[in-house]
């Protein structure tokens, strides 16, 4: 074979071979939503959304409890996580010495990959233990554990991405330092920052290994952050290991109904976030 | 502004080419002996030079030269890069600029950059963003600020009728006008610019030059360029630099008819840079 042959060749195949994983790629995601839908879609109905759970073999329950739990959980998560981690992801990106900011973004990475049902037995074991029972706060803090090494690694790249020209404007002007952040270099990077935390919070609100022992479960609606609480993933957890078809169907309508709950807000935060000024590309 | 009366008499002599000292006014701004280091790397070398005031001082060499450096220290903007060191001394009208609070000295001394950098808002409050941050809306009312900056900046009939809208919407003559008006804003004493028209078309750059010959009534210009045609126009006295030394300082004319050293003729003929 001449060796132009061969070039190409070999240009050839790895054209196709990536195209062949990218759809792979792409094509997982289908075969997800399909068979969510497939084996979900009949069991959605308005008790569902209304109804709480019933026992196997009765009709007409449905996941409110599981629904609005989940809500819960992942609103108070989001309180804690999204403030904490925005605020460290600006210390890493604008006052950040060598030393110590290397360790906190080394610290964060390590965070972000330790898995999530060890941060689900800290929480248990700070929460759970000395205060004796499940909580929805317990799951919380679990999530936002979870939710400030996201947002913070993503807010730091973001506020880098802002070129260094405005931020030299602005301090041109006899802004100082924290003026410069809050009013130029935020606003320049709001886009991204934001979407790194839509994600981050869609991420956190599928966990179900964090919630098994901090929120647990609940057949009823829970009255407090300080109750067992019920939420999506525990629920399909539950109902998938269980030995009824009825609940099986149940899970995944459940899984069907979390996915388009995240894809919902995801869509809707997008479209928030894409009015107003940003940066030109 | 507080400008102290400048001594109207005119020194006839050639002064000594390296101090910087072209006496056509009294100096607004003075810079003694500065050497400045990026790291380990010394990219001045005990440069002096004087600013005189209302008037435009140019200062030319080729890339790579210390110019922009250079420029960067007045207002100490140099100061926000990592790992940087500056000895010597700058003063403005008398006082030293590297021992006062450093958000004072650069309102006083405003700057326009290479590239336009408006920030990601409307006309209207990149204009205003100063002079907030600095406590002058108490006095004046937004709007004046506005119309008077922009004004001055020969943008506002340009963009009286869309100050709400995005700053990016302008062509990057506008945005680098915008700019100019937004460092107006806050009433600076001294303007320093840093290649504002490298970036521009000829007719943008036009438009900033008369601007520019415009505005010296009202402050000290000093302006880094690349094209010494741009010097020639608009510049009262010019600063000739090379490998981080101020090689020599004269008026404008002198330096581009009748250079004292051989490295600016070289330049500015063109047999090297």
């Amino acid at each position: 074979m001449s060796r132009n042959a061969r070039r190409n060749g070999v240009n050839a195949f790895m054209l196709g071979l990536c195209g062949v994983c990218a759809f792979v790629t792409v094509s997982t995601l289908f075969v997800i939503l399909g068979y969510l839908v497939f084996n979900g879609a009949t069991s959605v109905s308005l008790n569902f959304f209304t109804k709480l759970p019933l026992p196997p073999g009765k009709d007409g329950g449905g996941m409110a409890n599981a629904i609005i739990g989940s809500a819960q959980i992942v609103i108070v998560a989001t309180l804690i996580g999204l403030p904490i981690g925005f605020f460290s992801g600006i210390y890493l990106a604008e006052y950040g010495g060598k030393t110590f900011a290397f360790l906190v973004r080394y610290v964060a990475d390590l965070l972000n990959g330790i898995p999530s049902i060890v941060i689900g037995i800290f929480a248990w074991t700070v929460i759970v233990v000395p205060t004796h029972h499940f909580s929805a706060l317990a799951g919380s803090l679990a999530l936002s554990l979870m939710l400030i090494p996201i947002t913070a690694r993503s807010t730091e790249q973001f506020l880098l991405e802002v070129p260094r020209s405005m931020r030299e404007g602005s301090l041109a002007l006899g802004a100082n330092k924290w003026k410069t952040i809050a009013s130029v270099i935020v606003p320049a990077a709001r886009k991204g920052i934001m979407t790194g935390m839509i994600l981050g919070v869609a991420r956190i609100s599928g966990e179900t290994a964090p919630l098994l022992f901090t929120s647990l479960n609940n057949q009823y609606f829970s009255t407090g952050l300080s109750e067992p609480t019920a939420s999506l993933p525990v629920m399909i957890f539950q109902r998938a290991i269980s030995p009824y078809d009825d609940y099986h169907r149940q899970a995944w309508a459940a899984g069907l109904v979390l996915l388009a709950l995240v894809l919902l807000a995801n869509i809707a935060a997008r479209t928030v976030i894409s009015r107003g000024t940003s940066l030109p590309k | 502004m507080a400008v102290k009366q400048p001594q109207t008499q005119m020194r006839p002599t050639t002064t000594p080419e390296t101090s910087g000292a072209v006496q056509t006014g009294a100096p607004k701004m003075r810079a003694a002996g500065i050497n400045f280091y990026y790291g380990k790397f010394r990219a001045l070398h005990d440069v002096s030079l004087e600013f005189a005031t209302n008037k435009v001082t140019a200062l030319i060499g080729p890339s790579g030269c210390g110019k922009s450096t250079f420029l960067r220290n007045l207002n100490r903007i140099n100061e926000t890069l990592r790992d940087t060191r500056i000895e010597g001394e700058i003063t403005l009208d008398g006082e030293n600029i590297l021992t006062r609070d450093v958000t004072e000295i650069r309102r006083r001394i405003g700057m326009v950059f290479q590239r336009p950098n408006p920030f990601p808002k409307s006309i209207f409050d990149n204009i205003i963003y100063g002079p907030r941050i600095n406590g002058m809306l108490k006095t004046i009312s937004a709007a004046d600020i506005v119309e008077k900056s922009l004004r001055r900046a020969a943008l506002w009939d340009e963009v009286k009728d869309k100050l709400r809208e995005s700053a990016y919407a302008l062509s990057g003559g506008q945005q680098q006008r915008l700019c100019i008006a937004r460092a107006l804003a806050v009433d600076p004493e001294v303007l320093l610019l840093d290649e504002p028209c490298s970036a521009l078309d000829p007719i943008a750059t036009a438009k900033i030059e008369d601007l520019l010959v415009g505005l010296k009534s009202q402050c000290t210009i000093v302006i880094v360029t690349h094209n010494m045609q741009q010097a020639a126009r608009v510049a009262d006295t010019t600063g000739f630099f090379l490998l981080g030394r101020l090689i020599e300082h004269d008026k404008t004319d002198t330096i581009f008819k009748n250079p004292s050293k051989k490295e600016t003729e070289d330049y500015i003929t063109g047999r090297f840079g």
